[in-house]
């Protein structure tokens, strides 16, 4: 059984939001309009915060791509009343968009702020909406939705895998994010693979968790600062 | 009062007390009409809501819940006047409970049916509610027993169950009463509720039995209630909301605004039907008494909790009470203690300023600020998450207000229509306690229930 994980090198990214731009082609995500985004109803499965360390002129912006931490003590899961977001065997944070009510309790006790809800039925104006992703589906109005580590190319890569009776291979499977970033700053992997990239990285005494004082146990590492 | 002190006799208490069921006045009409008017923005609103998405509800990132949820504690806590307080004043049967507790129970109903409206109006799909029913079927889907919201469903549900049979139980000898002086279509109405009650020696002892136990069962669960709801909040690891002290936190409030609420039904029902010999001075003071010291409790809770946090000075914490204390929500937050403390505590603390105008205006005071202290629980805490870049704002659109608001002309129509419906005190148990009390001075019981009322007689105590 794999592990999946992640790793997102701060000190490489620019800030570019490409990852941005490329989840929403790959996952389907409406955009709202400039008075919805005003409101704060964007959906960014994946958004780049951007800080500032130190005070003018030495000042240097940093920035963080933000997606879901797929805890795997994840607070969002126990709080859902119809068992709408669950963990899977292989250690993803999953999202069932039809058992979902809308009760958004899941993204109030998420302390990432990383869950998104569809406030209005999504539409796309043409001609985007002849580019809309076969592989994952449209999410009607009331229900939330987030970062699914690009589910839809991991059960594909294992697929075809399995036909070709072989094991998935390390870097087979790259999330939208990550296949965008001009930098490399996002690595996937299978944890559970003592020589995958993604874990020789996250042991790197660069990484660390975000919250992860929390107890939330997020597996995506940061990796920031000092030697590799 | 004591210039005229009026017979009691059970034809003038029927009168009294059966007459607005019988005779409507032209204001009531016109009364219950606006109600109407009022009642029905919730559902024109709500079923635009339906229509166009839950996003016509100010609600957002990281906002996901507001006006909704802040109204849906509110009334959950109204909920708790009635029957708590009816059912620890039945406990330890303080005899001036006698003509307050129908009010108090019926309160409690309706509030609980206005409030569980929210979590369904809440919902970003309203139509699949009957998910978190655990009903067997085919893809042997079950809800998610972890969720406090389940908890709370299943609270409410038994709540609102337990409240309704508890005002029922005590209404049963008026139906009779009722059904014995009504004709036309109102009789088969009131024979059907009076469950052909007879008034044997058997029935009255079984009555009377029945009551005690759901007094006993229901003082649990009405503080299980609004500990759970507490926990909506208290379960999660959001900074200010995982308190450890939110479950008697919460009930605490919920009884202070509740006793508000009864108050200001009192002071209405007192001069609409014109009842001022049965809702007397000693009532309200007696009241006033019990919200002065709700008043104490809640502001020790709202102190310990915030002294706690700022002497632990966690900085996420940290940022939601700065914006409580002097950042974007201070003056709802000072309105707040203004409301919930610095007026009522004076107000009914001080003996000359306990009047029946003063307790009113305080109570009013209380329910405003009564919901400004749960807005203010949840609010602030979403709209400052742990990562900076997501703070956010919240200001509610015109349907959530709408909603919200009318909820109240809501709640008054149901009550209003149950004034009609049902005497608002209860007739049986104010004759019984009359006989207690001619008891009391040491008459002999009167079998037509005539008594003299005298203040003193309110309260004889045992």
């Amino acid at each position: 059984m794999p592990s999946w994980g992640m790793t997102v090198d701060t000190d490489r990214c620019t800030g570019c939001e490409a990852c941005v731009v490329a989840c929403h082609a790959e996952n389907n995500l409406p955009t709202v309009g400039p008075e919805q985004a005003a409101m704060g109803r964007t959906h960014q499965w994946i958004r780049v915060e951007r800080y500032w360390e130190g005070e003018f002129p030495n000042i240097k912006a940093k920035f963080m791509p933000v997606m879901c931490q797929q805890c795997d003590a994840a607070p969002c899961e126990p709080v859902c009343p119809v068992n709408a977001t669950y963990h899977t065997p292989d250690g993803l944070n999953a999202q069932v968009y039809n058992r979902c009510v809308g009760t958004r309790f899941c993204a109030n006790n998420c302390p990432y702020t990383v869950r998104f809800f569809t406030w209005f039925t999504p539409s796309w104006d043409s001609p985007m909406n002849e580019q809309l992703n076969p592989d994952v589906s449209i999410r009607t109005s009331g229900i939330m939705e987030k970062c699914t580590f690009c589910v839809q190319r991991i059960r594909r890569a294992q697929d075809t895998a399995k036909d070709e009776k072989r094991a998935v291979k390390d870097g087979e499977i790259k999330p939208a994010c990550a296949q965008a970033c001009p930098a490399k700053v996002i690595v996937f992997g299978d944890l559970s693979d003592e020589d995958s990239e993604v874990s020789k990285l996250s042991r790197s005494n660069r990484g660390r968790r975000l919250l992860e004082e929390l107890g939330t146990r997020p597996r995506v590492v940061y990796l920031s600062g000092g030697g590799a | 009062m004591a210039a005229e002190t009026p017979r009691f006799t059970e034809a003038r208490i029927n009168r009294d007390l059966l007459g607005p069921l019988f005779k409507t006045s032209a204001i009531y009409y016109v009364t219950t009409g606006f109600l109407l008017l009022v009642a029905m923005v919730v559902f024109v609103a709500w079923g635009l809501q339906l229509k166009y998405g839950i996003g016509m509800a100010g609600k957002n990132r990281p906002s996901y819940w507001g006006l909704y949820i802040t109204t849906f504690v509110f009334w959950i806590g109204i909920s708790h006047a009635g029957t708590l307080i009816s059912a620890i004043l039945r406990v330890v049967q303080a005899e001036w409970r006698r003509p307050i507790t129908r009010c108090a129970e019926a309160i409690t109903t309706f509030a609980l049916v206005t409030g569980s409206l929210f979590p369904l109006i809440h919902l970003g799909r309203a139509w699949l509610f009957y998910w978190m029913i655990p009903f067997p079927n085919s893809r042997h889907l079950w809800p998610n027993f972890q969720s406090p919201l389940m908890w709370d469903f299943i609270a409410i549900n038994t709540y609102l169950t337990g409240s309704v049979t508890y005002l029922y139980l005590p209404m049963i000898p008026d139906m009779a009463v009722a059904r014995d002086k009504s004709t036309g279509w109102r009789q088969p109405m009131y024979r059907t509720l009076a469950l052909g009650w007879r008034g044997t020696e058997r029935e009255w002892v079984r009555l009377e039995k029945a009551i005690s136990i759901m007094a006993l069962v229901i003082i649990p669960v009405a503080v299980s209630v609004h500990t759970i709801v507490s926990w909506d909040f208290a379960m999660t690891v959001m900074p200010m909301w995982h308190s450890t002290i939110f479950g008697p936190y919460f009930v605490v409030g919920a009884i202070f605004s509740g006793i508000a609420a009864l108050l200001i039904a009192m002071v209405m029902i007192r001069k609409y039907f014109k009842l001022e010999h049965y809702l007397q001075p000693v009532h309200f003071d007696n009241l006033a008494k019990m919200l002065l010291t709700m008043s104490l409790l809640w502001f020790y809770f709202t102190f310990t909790e915030y002294l706690v946090t700022w002497y632990g000075n966690e900085p996420a914490e940290m940022t939601v009470f700065w914006s409580k204390i002097s950042g974007r929500y201070a003056p709802m937050f000072w309105l707040m203690v203004i409301c919930n403390f610095i007026i009522p505590f004076p107000v009914l603390a001080i003996k000359k300023l306990r009047t029946i105008p003063l307790i009113f205006m305080a109570s009013c005071g209380i329910l405003v600020g009564m919901w400004l202290e749960r807005f203010l629980i949840i609010v602030p805490t979403l709209v400052h998450p742990y990562l900076p870049y997501n703070y956010g704002h919240y200001w509610p659109s015109y349907t959530e207000m709408a909603i919200a608001g009318g909820t109240l002309g809501f709640f008054v129509l149901m009550y209003f229509l149950f004034a009609k419906f049902s005497p608002m005190i209860s007739i049986w148990e104010y004759e019984e306690g009359l006989q207690v009390a001619s008891k009391h001075r040491g008459e002999l019981p009167d079998p037509t229930f005539v008594g003299q009322i005298a203040p003193g007689d309110v309260h004889p105590g045992h």
